[in-house]
């Protein structure tokens, strides 16, 4: 399978605080990656460090064959490549849901309004949200936000989509609607990379689990591996301690 | 009875109030929006990223020293001596004639300028971090950034601090009459300097301020209100319920 994007000894400090230190990993299309690991173990900084909303300090990323931390490489252009959901959903609060989902297709990729809207009209049934069109993020629930936020970044029909914990910030009856669109967009076979807390998503949903532990990737693997037969202490200790909260 | 003679003086007198009036919020109005125009313009500037190197990085610093230098100016200084040295200075320095009008114009713009790049910087770094960021990971540029998510956001925002500066400008333009630009306070003096009758006078001038500035504020109220958007939203495909059934006329 084509290899979409390759970190290389990606590094990053806050100061002399290292976040993150000599990441190496791949994502393949079509591959479901779930990165999962104790809050300040990193797995957010490595999402935004890809799609550099934070600057690596030190390695590589490559897509398309190319190190797209090279001083002369687009970062805007290379970011339309990549969809990004955030923990807070940060939907444009000027723009009601369907621009939201336009305003980066005409802007951004110069696409015709009626393209745009088509697209945004498109997605936004596959996230259930195309009855909304005209309400305003101010309106919406949790839930909703985080699906418009979905269609949003699928729009720019991106070669990868990158989650940030986009279940945390939604009460707990409105994760099923969330995790259920994530559900399906894997199924259809889209690239996506996603830090959780789920680990039933994690479990269930994900062709490979990442599991982060103080800046470095401490194993990785199939799901079933991950979570029946962990070969490192520390991944059996963050294991029991989140499996024990959910219950 | 000088009650008497506040009807007489304006009975009298009254086009001059008026004309001075419209001058005077003539002033105010389009000062207020080149000063905002200008603030804005230099809020999107000083909010530019700065690189880590290279030329740009020298370039950006040079123009935010420069602004920088013309915020505390303009800022530091009272804008009846700034009319003065500006209008006096482009006498002797240039020997330029400023019309009086086209003075009072650029003063009161800069000078708004220099307090709403203030207040457009605040409103732009009250905005929320998430906005930016969603905006930076769907591939806007930083321009791209203001104009699409910021700024609308940021306009909101700034009106009740705008409008200040809009209602500052009407009182402050009679600082103006000092190079003769014949606004409310400069024709109020010359009414007051036929008839000596200067409480009277100032009177009808007070008067006439409170009127302007009230009635903006209301009007600058209510345009806060439309901004804020409707309350409501219809459903897509849903609207049919909400119509209000059509009668036949043909019975």
């Amino acid at each position: 399978m084509e290899t979409m994007i390759t970190v290389q000894h990606l590094s990053k400090s806050f100061g002399t605080h290292e976040v993150l230190k000599d990441i190496n990993f791949s994502v393949k299309k079509g591959e479901v990656v779930s990165i999962i690991g104790s809050s300040g173990s990193g797995k957010s900084t490595l999402l935004r460090c890809i799609n550099l909303l934070e600057k690596p300090t030190g390695g590589e990323i490559i897509y398309k064959g190319e190190n797209i931390l090279d001083d002369k490489h687009n970062v805007n252009q290379y970011r339309t490549k990549l969809g990004m959901v955030f923990q807070q959903f940060n939907l444009f609060n000027n723009h009601d849901v369907l621009n939201n989902c336009m305003v980066g297709q005409v802007k951004v990729l110069k696409r015709s309004k009626e393209e745009a809207q088509k697209l945004a009209m498109k997605y936004l049934k596959v996230v259930g949200m195309d009855q909304y069109i005209h309400a305003k993020p101010k309106h919406l629930s949790g839930g909703q936000k985080q699906r418009v936020a979905i269609a949003r970044a699928l729009c720019m029909e991106p070669d990868v989509m990158l989650f940030d914990e986009p279940t945390s910030a939604l009460d707990p009856e409105m994760v099923g609607e969330v995790l259920k669109v994530m559900k399906e967009l894997a199924e259809s076979g889209l690239t996506m990379l996603v830090v959780t807390h789920e680990m039933e998503f994690a479990r269930e949903v994900s062709d490979r689990v990442v599991f982060m532990d103080k800046g470095v990737i401490a194993e990785e693997g199939i799901p079933e591996q991950i979570f029946n037969h962990p070969t490192q202490e520390r991944t059996r200790e963050f294991l029991k301690r989140t499996l024990k909260q959910n219950i | 009875m000088s009650f008497d003679w506040i009807i007489k003086i304006f009975t009298e007198n009254w086009p001059m109030f008026i004309r001075g009036a419209g001058i005077t919020l003539l002033i105010a109005l389009i000062g207020t929006i080149i000063g905002a125009m200008i603030g804005l313009i230099i809020g999107v500037i000083r909010t530019i990223p700065i690189p880590e190197k290279g030329m740009k990085r020298a370039l950006l610093k040079f123009i935010n020293a420069i602004l920088s230098i013309y915020i505390e100016i303009f800022r530091g200084t009272p804008m009846i001596v700034q009319a003065m040295v500006i209008y006096y200075g482009m006498a002797i320095a240039f020997g330029i004639d400023m019309d009086r009008l086209l003075a009072a114009f650029f003063i009161v713009s800069i000078n708004t300028g220099a307090y709403m790049s203030e207040i457009v910087r605040g409103g732009i770094l009250s905005i929320d971090k998430g906005q930016f960021e969603a905006a930076h990971a769907i591939g806007m540029n930083h321009l791209q950034t203001m104009t699409n998510v910021v700024l609308p956001q940021v306009l909101r925002n700034i009106l009740p601090a705008t409008g200040n500066e809009f209602v500052i400008n009407i009182k402050d333009t009679s600082v103006l009459n000092v190079i003769s630009v014949s606004e409310l306070f400069f024709a109020t003096k010359s009414i007051a300097g036929n008839n000596f009758k200067y409480f009277e006078s100032f009177f009808i001038a007070s008067v006439i301020y409170l009127i302007m500035t009230f009635t903006v504020t209301r009007i600058l109220r209510y345009l806060e209100r439309k901004l804020e958007g409707p309350e409501n939203y219809n459903l897509a495909g849903n609207q049919m319920q909400v119509d209000t059934p059509k009668i036949p006329s043909n019975h």
